[in-house]
């Protein structure tokens, strides 16, 4: 069974000169879940969204965004009327006063939600007669959040959407994405906030050097990903332990430690075989399978 | 029904941890037959996850039969006699778990080692166990 997809790319590269900012990526998001983003700094998130949005063009290679290809400009910009964006440095005119950009947004948007913008406008504690331009940080991203989320569009794409905010920022955020999606938005959005996403992704995808390190829903991580440590009379060598599936092996001594992708019953199993003490299977939080996937120097299975 | 926050940490799904906390509201008493669940915007937004958790974790304990969705109105408990064995199971249960917490704490291990365990046991089996 394959889920509806919000946004398919298939093998969408840019390169700049020789550097290769985004690599053959084939992305698939799914519709109506939230999808994380996720990647080290200058991995080409910001890269990539903006090819999806069309405001970059790519080297080679195609994008479907809700259906539709973003290359002729006229769908261009109905579709862009259905996708809510906030970019990274959140521009936003200046000049004008917090309120006078929430009216002037709005005459924009025929599916404009009044009510979701002084919901916002109240919980985010905006100061409505203040110039955009003095507003903090934090400030600019709650406003360029409030301007997407009252829109109510199909697909919300966010790009570091929590940069800038303090925890209780963060904290309403989330409450607002998943929010959003409970009325059917489809959220898309990169960020650094690991713990965060453990809690509110429906999928993660990781990107590494603009090419695509994994694309999993977050249960199938959670389920599958096992850290075991065993205790062994004399340790076998990494060999004997070899299973599909293993990411990692450290050893020392008698102790052997496995990071497993699946198949942990499997490695249980041969190591039981190879008459293990001690057996201990622990979870993998979110942050060691993304450093476990944006790992420089992939360690190979050591032989001594 | 009070609900507790879900903890991403563990390795186990999400919905899995929201459908035991229903199933065991359902046991000691605190949900009885006809009592509604939350909407799944509400509860989405109380626990800050996302509402296909919710969806989930509904839909499954709908096919388990513990929970009625009715069209437009929501989530009801439907709590049978099932349920009460359950109970008692669970009681049971418990009172055997005392007993070897118990036995393992005379034999000097420390509540910690006892949990460490418990858990490395459980997450050991349920793997082997689980078919593919």
């Amino acid at each position: 069974m394959t889920e509806p997809l919000a946004i398919h790319t298939t093998a969408l590269t840019k390169s700049y000169g020789r550097f290769v900012a985004v690599d053959s990526l084939n992305l698939a998001v799914p519709k109506n879940r939230i999808t994380a983003f996720l990647g080290p700094n200058g991995a080409g998130k910001s890269t990539t969204i903006k090819m999806l949005l069309g405001m970059i063009r790519p080297t080679s290679g195609e994008t479907m965004i809700l259906d539709h290809t973003i290359s002729t400009p006229n769908t261009g910009r109905r579709l862009r009327e259905r996708i809510a964006y906030v970019a990274e440095d959140k521009p936003l005119y200046g000049y004008m006063t917090v309120e006078q950009l929430i009216r002037f947004t709005s005459s924009f948007y025929p599916d404009w939600r009044s009510d979701d913008a002084q919901r916002l406008l109240a919980e985010y504690r905006l100061p409505v007669d203040k110039k955009v331009r003095s507003l903090s940080k934090g400030m600019r991203t709650k406003l360029a959040l409030l301007l997407a989320f009252a829109r109510r569009p199909e697909l919300l794409i966010l790009d570091e959407p929590s940069e800038g905010l303090d925890p209780i920022g963060i904290e309403e955020l989330l409450r607002e994405l998943v929010s959003q999606a409970a009325a059917g938005v489809t959220v898309f959005f990169s960020s650094h906030q690991l713990a965060e996403i453990e809690r509110v992704a429906d999928h993660v995808c990781i990107l590494n050097h603009g090419r695509l390190g994994l694309s999993a829903p977050i249960d199938d991580l959670r389920q599958s990903y096992r850290r075991i440590d065993f205790v062994f009379e004399a340790a076998p060598s990494a060999r004997e332990l070899a299973v599909p599936g293993i990411e990692r092996i450290c050893s020392s001594g008698r102790q052997v430690s496995v990071l497993t992708s699946r198949n942990a019953d499997e490695v249980i199993r041969r190591a039981r075989d190879l008459s293990a003490v001690s057996v201990e299977v622990s979870s993998v939080p979110l942050r060691e399978i993304f450093l476990e996937t944006v790992r420089e120097t992939p360690e190979f299975v050591k032989e001594r | 029904m009070l609900f507790q926050k879900l903890n991403p940490a563990l390795g186990q799904p999400l919905y899995l941890q929201l459908m035991r906390q229903i199933q065991h509201a359902a046991e000691t008493g605190a949900l009885r037959d006809g009592d509604q669940l939350p909407g799944i915007r509400t509860l989405a937004e109380d626990l800050v996850v996302s509402p296909n958790t919710i969806v989930k974790a509904y839909t499954e304990l709908e096919h388990s039969g513990l929970l009625e969705l009715r069209q437009g109105s929501g989530a009801f408990l439907k709590a049978g006699r099932r349920t009460r064995s359950i109970t008692d199971r669970v009681q049971l249960a418990r009172r055997r778990l005392r007993d070897l917490i118990d036995r393992l704490r005379e034999e000097d291990l420390h509540d910690e080692e006892i949990q460490r365990a418990f858990e490395a046991e459980l997450l050991a089996t349920s793997e082997i166990s689980r078919k593919r």
